[in-house]
C-alpha cells in the first residue's frame, strides 16, 4: 500500500457524508409529502388507557448506572487488549506473563462484584 | 482545468460511484431481508407470508416502504424536536458507513485501512446514542424504559463480543478485515474457536436486539420500546438501520469466523464461483439463522439476559482469550 495512511480514511469521510446527506433527504421528502393534521390526542405521548400525568425523564433503576459503570471497565479492558493481541508474536513470554498479571487482577474484581452482587437483577 | 478533473474530480466520482455500488445494494437487501423474514417464518408457522403485492408478493417490501414514507410524521408534545429527528439519522447513518470496511472479495473494498476491526467495533459502539436520544428525546414512558433497557444490553454484550474478536485477533496478528481472511485459508476459525463462534453468534443477536433478546421492543410490556413515538420516515430510518445492522453482524460473523470470501472447499468447482457470491451466501446463511432463531425461541426475561451477558459470556469469552493465547504461545504458533 503506497498511498499515504490517511487517504484510506476519505471514503469514510464522504460515505459519512452521503449517508448524513441521505437521511436528511429521505426525512426530508416525506416530511414534504406526508399529511400535517395534528390533534392534542395524536401529540400527547402514548400511554396505555390514562392520560400521562407526568414528566416522562423521572428517576430509573440504579442498576443501569451500575452497568455501564462495568461496561467502562471491561471495555478498557478491551482496548488494551487489542494493541497486545496484535504484538504477542514480537513481545514474547514477557508480554504474555505480564498480560495475565493484569488480568488475574481484573478478575479478582469481578469476583469482588460477582460476591456483592452487582451482576444481581431481580 | 483538466489537472483539476483527472486529480480530483474524477477520483471523487469513482469513489461515490464505488458508495453508491455499496449503499444501493444494501438497501435493497434489507428489503427483501423484511420480505424474506416475513416469508420464512410465514412457512414456519405453516402460512404463506406477503402473497399479493407482485409475483409471489416479491414487491411487498417497497409496497410497504412507499406507504411508510407517505405517512404523517407526528411529533409528539414535549418531545426534544432537534433530537427526536436526529436520533434515527444517526441509528441509519452508522449502520451504512460501517460498510466502508468489510472487503467483499480479494481487493472488493472501499477502505482497505489497516485498524478495520477497530473501526467497526467503534462504530457498532456507537449505535446506541441513536437509541438513547430516541427514547430520551421522546418523552414517553415506554420509550425511555425500552430504551435504557436496549442500551444496558448492547453494552453488556458488546464487552464479550470484544473479547471474542481479541481471540480471532490473537490467531491473525492483523487488525486488517482483508488479512483475517487471508488467515483463514488453512482452516476457518470457526472450526478451531468453535464456541467462540456461537457466542460471537449470540452476542450479534443481543446487539441487534433481535429475538430471543428483542426486550427493548418486548411488545407485550414495553409496546415497541425507544420506537414507540416514532411514526413514517423516522421510524423507517430505524427499521433500515437494524436491518442493515444485521447484515452486517452476519457479514462480520462471516469474515471473522466463516472465511469472508474464501470457498469452503480450495479445489476446482468450488474456487470457480466468484468470492463475492460466497461471500453473500454466507451471509444469508447467517441473516436465515436469525429469522429461524426469531420463529423458534420464545423471550428472554431481563433478569436473564444481563445473566447471560455478565456470568456466563463474559467470564467464558475472557477464559478463551486466555486459552488461546496460552495455547498459541506454547506452541509457537504466534502468527509473526
Amino acid at each position: 500500500m503506497s498511498t499515504p495512511l490517511i487517504i484510506e480514511y476519505l471514503p469514510i469521510l464522504v460515505f459519512l457524508l452521503i449517508g448524513i446527506a441521505l437521511a436528511v433527504v429521505m426525512v426530508g421528502a416525506s416530511y414534504i409529502i406526508s399529511p400535517k393534521n395534528p390533534d392534542a390526542e395524536k401529540v400527547s405521548p402514548y400511554e396505555c388507557g390514562f392520560e400521562p400525568f407526568e414528566d416522562a425523564r423521572t428517576k430509573f433503576d440504579v442498576r443501569f448506572y451500575l452497568v455501564s459503570i462495568l461496561f467502562i471497565i471491561f471495555d478498557l479492558e478491551v482496548a488494551f487488549l487489542f494493541p497486545w493481541a496484535i504484538a504477542l508474536g514480537d513481545i514474547g513470554l514477557f508480554g504474555f506473563w505480564s498480560m495475565m498479571l493484569f488480568l488475574g487482577i481484573l478478575t479478582i474484581g469481578f469476583i469482588y462484584e460477582w460476591k456483592k452482587g452487582a451482576l444481581e437483577w431481580e | 482545468m483538466a489537472e483539476f478533473f483527472s486529480g480530483f474530480l474524477l477520483p471523487l466520482i469513482i469513489m461515490v460511484l464505488k458508495i453508491l455500488a455499496i449503499t444501493v445494494p444494501l438497501l435493497v437487501a434489507v428489503a427483501f431481508m423484511t420480505y424474506a423474514e416475513r416469508k420464512i417464518m410465514g412457512a414456519m408457522q405453516l402460512r404463506q407470508g406477503p402473497s399479493l403485492v407482485g409475483p409471489f408478493g416479491l414487491l411487498q417490501p417497497f409496497a410497504d416502504g412507499l406507504k411508510l414514507f407517505a405517512k404523517e410524521q407526528i411529533l409528539p408534545e414535549g418531545a426534544n424536536r432537534v433530537v427526536f429527528y436526529i436520533a434515527p439519522m444517526i441509528t441509519f447513518f452508522l449502520a451504512l458507513v460501517a460498510w466502508a470496511v468489510i472487503p467483499f472479495d480479494y481487493g472488493v473494498v472501499l477502505s482497505n485501512i489497516n485498524v478495520g476491526v477497530l473501526y467497526l467495533f467503534a462504530i457498532s459502539s456507537l449505535g446506541v446514542y441513536g437509541i438513547v436520544m430516541a427514547g430520551w428525546a421522546s418523552n414517553s414512558r415506554y420509550a425511555f424504559l425500552g430504551a435504557l433497557r436496549s442500551a444496558a444490553q448492547m453494552v453488556s454484550y458488546e464487552v464479550s463480543m470484544g473479547l471474542i474478536i481479541i481471540s480471532v485477533l490473537l490467531c491473525v496478528g492483523s487488525l486488517n478485515l482483508t488479512a483475517i481472511v487471508h488467515a483463514q485459508e488453512k482452516v476457518w476459525f470457526a472450526i478451531p474457536l468453535f464456541p467462540m463462534f456461537i457466542m460471537f453468534f449470540i452476542s450479534a443477536l443481543a446487539e441487534t436486539n433481535r429475538s430471543p433478546f428483542d426486550l427493548p421492543e418486548g411488545e407485550s410490556e414495553l409496546v415497541a420500546g425507544f420506537m414507540v413515538e416514532y411514526s413514517s420516515a423516522p421510524f423507517a430510518l430505524f427499521f433500515l438501520g437494524e436491518y442493515a445492522n444485521m447484515i452486517l453482524m452476519s457479514a462480520m460473523t462471516s469474515i471473522l469466523f466463516l472465511g469472508g470470501w474464501l470457498s469452503p472447499l480450495p479445489f476446482a468447482p468450488f474456487t470457480w464461483v466468484p468470492g463475492i457470491v460466497w461471500f453473500a451466501l454466507k451471509i444469508a446463511a447467517c441473516l436465515f439463522t436469525f429469522v429461524w432463531v426469531r420463529a423458534t425461541m420464545p423471550r428472554y426475561r431481563y433478569d436473564q439476559l444481563m445473566r447471560l451477558g455478565w456470568k456466563v459470556f463474559l467470564p467464558f469469552s475472557l477464559f478463551w482469550v486466555v486459552l488461546t493465547a496460552g495455547v498459541l504461545v506454547t506452541f509457537g504458533w504466534l502468527p509473526k
